[in-house]
């Protein structure tokens, strides 16, 4: 039973870094039906934004590590990354919206390819460390619940991936903005005939899905210590599993497909076998599909009638 | 001006050119090109006869490819599946049993299309970019099987009723696991082993140009004409009476074949793979050769494969003293192809003459 609950907490630790990621895939998708590929390597982005901004802030400036500092860094990586996100979609996505389906896709990939080396050029091949200091922020404490073991550090992880995506759900669902948003991905014609500037609302979903993204790759780095440049594939191949799993274009679909992601992963490494734990987690993201072939809580849609 | 003139009348000339002159001009470039390569570079050409190798590999990988995603129009971004079952089949069978790989080729081809239909079955009812994830997972599957191999399946003797399958599998070595299978034996016909670059690259060569054969009697077919109507019209495709999930399990069929051919080729001529041979980058990479080169097209796949394959070699000949900017300037060719040419390099006649209809219209 303690086993249990620890890979459980486990898994909902992992499993908000893959919603947080899953979130900018599947409101991506929302809007433009687009895989965006090149989210995972914003992710990663964003974990090396965050090294370098905790250095100049902590390591160079010499401020002293505390909640405020953390806030500051998730805000600065934030904007940062939701720039390249708009930069991205500029680029490489907005020549192409009437282009089909699959030359968007290589488009992204190329993105990805692109920004995985230029992180490569820029920080070296090899992997880097977050420095000590940090530790400062989040004092290493653990408590011990019914035989297992949690961590301030989880506890703080889960707090703020709760904080961002609530925040992301009050925004989408209440305001007038993210109802605009879910007219968009509804239809863009219609959209645009209620008067809703649709470029504007892409524009923005490429904001904050990568801000969202570049959040994960900030608690990524926290949790783990360490980050590497092609972080991104990895990463980003599970958020876009889970936001499969959860129905892609659906908010609350990518947050539950997130979680229960890193649960079956965590229980497939404590309970079956570490080695074969990415295997099992498609086997069971293929059953679920040939079960609810839109994911768990996505719409039946007929494509043609 | 003028020798712009003059290359512009070579040009046209060269378009001018009947069907069957241009292909035998072809033919003849490719056959001359390991002895001219070798008068030119010397003992360097190998290098060169190697990268053209790699380029057929590619090419009929992509043609493979093309069967499913191009003809059919379905969302497979998983394919290495198939070129890894294809190279290990042949890679175990020779290494294990002896048997000659000549024949292990259409065998390779058999075991890939069999996996591929067991596998595309219960997924065929899946809309586009599901159907993109699940070929993906099962592109992950395997290569995690491969890496894994036989022994660590032993968790599976907690299954109650399975209590003696850990010993059974303890020790079993079918895949070789992250070291892969080495000491593939080579091709040979009548006596002769095929050793040297060139040997491969005729080899390659034939099977290159009978892919590209069979591919153009396969578009024109009955079976490619029903692909076409599934990809344009799924609905309106079985309202004529197409029976669409055959269509679509004998395009993963017939593609995964072909890869699985393709990837029993590529084992013998290496002799040497391992599970990261086959990952998803691969699959990513025969993705790109169909659609940079242009989806359902037969020269634009070659077009494709010559370019994923060939120019980052060219490019690490040319950019010697920036040799780590490659990668970086090979993603950001891939972002500006697509925005300045989403058709792809060499498009097909029926998405050229679409686009032709779509711009008079946009026109009038």
């Amino acid at each position: 039973m303690g086993q249990f609950l620890q890979q459980l907490i486990n898994g909902l630790t992992i499993g908000s870094f893959y919603a947080l990621i899953a979130l900018g895939y599947t409101m991506v998708y929302g809007v433009l039906k687009l895989i965006n590929f090149a989210h995972g390597d914003l992710f990663m982005l964003g974990a090396y934004v965050g090294l370098v901004t905790l250095m100049g802030l902590v390591v160079n400036m010499g401020m002293s590590a505390s909640l405020l500092v953390l806030l500051a860094i998730f805000l600065i990586v934030m904007v940062v990354i939701a720039l390249v996100g708009i930069v991205l979609e500029r680029v490489a996505y907005r020549p192409l919206y009437r282009a089909g389906r699959l030359p968007p896709v290589v488009s992204a990939l190329g993105a990805a390819i692109f920004i995985q080396n230029a992180v490569m050029l820029l920080y070296g091949a090899r992997y880097r460390t977050y420095p000590e200091e940090f530790k400062a922020i989040v004092p290493e404490v653990i408590w011990t619940v019914g035989g297992a073991r949690i961590s301030l550090m989880q506890v703080v992880m889960l707090a703020i991936a709760f904080v961002l995506m609530a925040g992301l759900y009050i925004f989408v669902q209440y305001t007038r903005v993210g109802t605009a948003m879910r007219a968009v991905s509804l239809d863009h014609d219609i959209a645009r005939l209620m008067g809703i500037d649709v470029y504007r609302i892409i524009a923005l979903v490429f904001i904050i899905g990568p801000a969202l993204g570049a959040a994960g790759g900030v608690m990524v780095g926290l949790f783990y210590g360490r980050i590497y440049f092609t972080l991104g594939w990895g990463y980003g191949l599970k958020a876009f599993t889970a936001a499969i799993l959860g129905g892609i274009g659906n908010i609350p679909g990518a947050m539950i497909g997130g979680l229960l992601l890193g649960v079956i992963e965590a229980l497939a490494t404590g309970f079956v076998s570490d080695a074969w734990k990415n295997a099992i987690a498609f086997v069971v993201l293929i059953l679920i599909l040939i079960w609810r072939p839109t994911g768990l809580l996505g719409e039946r849609v007929v494509e043609k009638l | 001006m003028n020798a712009m003139k003059k290359i512009k009348g070579q040009f046209s000339r060269l378009q001018g050119l009947s069907e069957r002159r241009k292909n035998l001009i072809i033919a003849l470039l490719a056959l001359l090109f390991p002895p001219f390569t070798h008068l030119l570079l010397g003992m360097g050409a190998n290098r060169w006869t190697q990268v053209a190798n790699f380029f057929f590999i590619y090419a009929s990988l992509g043609l493979s490819l093309n069967i499913i995603l191009g003809y059919a129009g379905l969302f497979q971004l998983g394919h290495a599946a198939f070129y890894a079952i294809g190279a290990y089949t042949t890679a175990v069978l020779s290494t294990k049993l002896g048997i000659p790989i000549l024949l292990l080729l259409p065998l390779s081809g058999l075991v890939a299309a069999i996996f591929a239909i067991l596998i595309s079955r219960p997924i065929l009812h899946l809309r586009g970019d599901y159907l993109c994830i699940v070929t993906i997972g099962f592109g992950e599957i395997v290569r995690i099987a491969l890496r894994n191999d036989a022994s660590s399946l032993a968790f599976l003797g907690k299954i109650p009723g399975l209590s003696g399958f850990a010993e059974k599998v303890s020790g079993l070595v079918i895949t070789g696991g992250p070291n892969g299978i080495f000491g593939i034996s080579r091709p040979s016909l009548f006596g002769f082993t095929l050793r040297q670059q060139w040997h491969y690259y005729y080899l390659f060569l034939v099977f290159v140009a009978l892919t590209v054969f069979a591919m153009r009697r396969l578009e024109n077919s009955r079976l490619g004409r029903a692909w076409a109507c599934i990809r344009e019209d799924e609905l309106a495709a079985e309202a004529m009476g197409i029976d669409t999930v055959q269509m679509k399990l004998l395009a993963f069929a017939v593609g995964a074949a072909w890869a699985g051919v393709t990837g029993g080729l590529y084992a013998s001529w290496i002799t040497v793979i391992a599970p990261e041979s086959f990952s998803f980058w691969e699959s990513v990479i025969m993705f790109c050769i169909v659609v940079l080169g242009g989806t359902g097209s037969i020269p634009g796949v070659l077009v494709g494969a010559a370019g994923m394959v060939v120019l980052p070699e060219l490019l690490r000949q040319v950019l010697l003293n920036i040799q780590q900017w490659r990668m970086l300037l090979f993603g950001a060719a891939m972002v500006l192809m697509m925005v300045f040419r989403p058709q792809g390099l060499w498009p097909s006649r029926r998405v050229r003459l679409g686009m032709e209809e779509e711009e008079s219209l946009a026109a009038s």
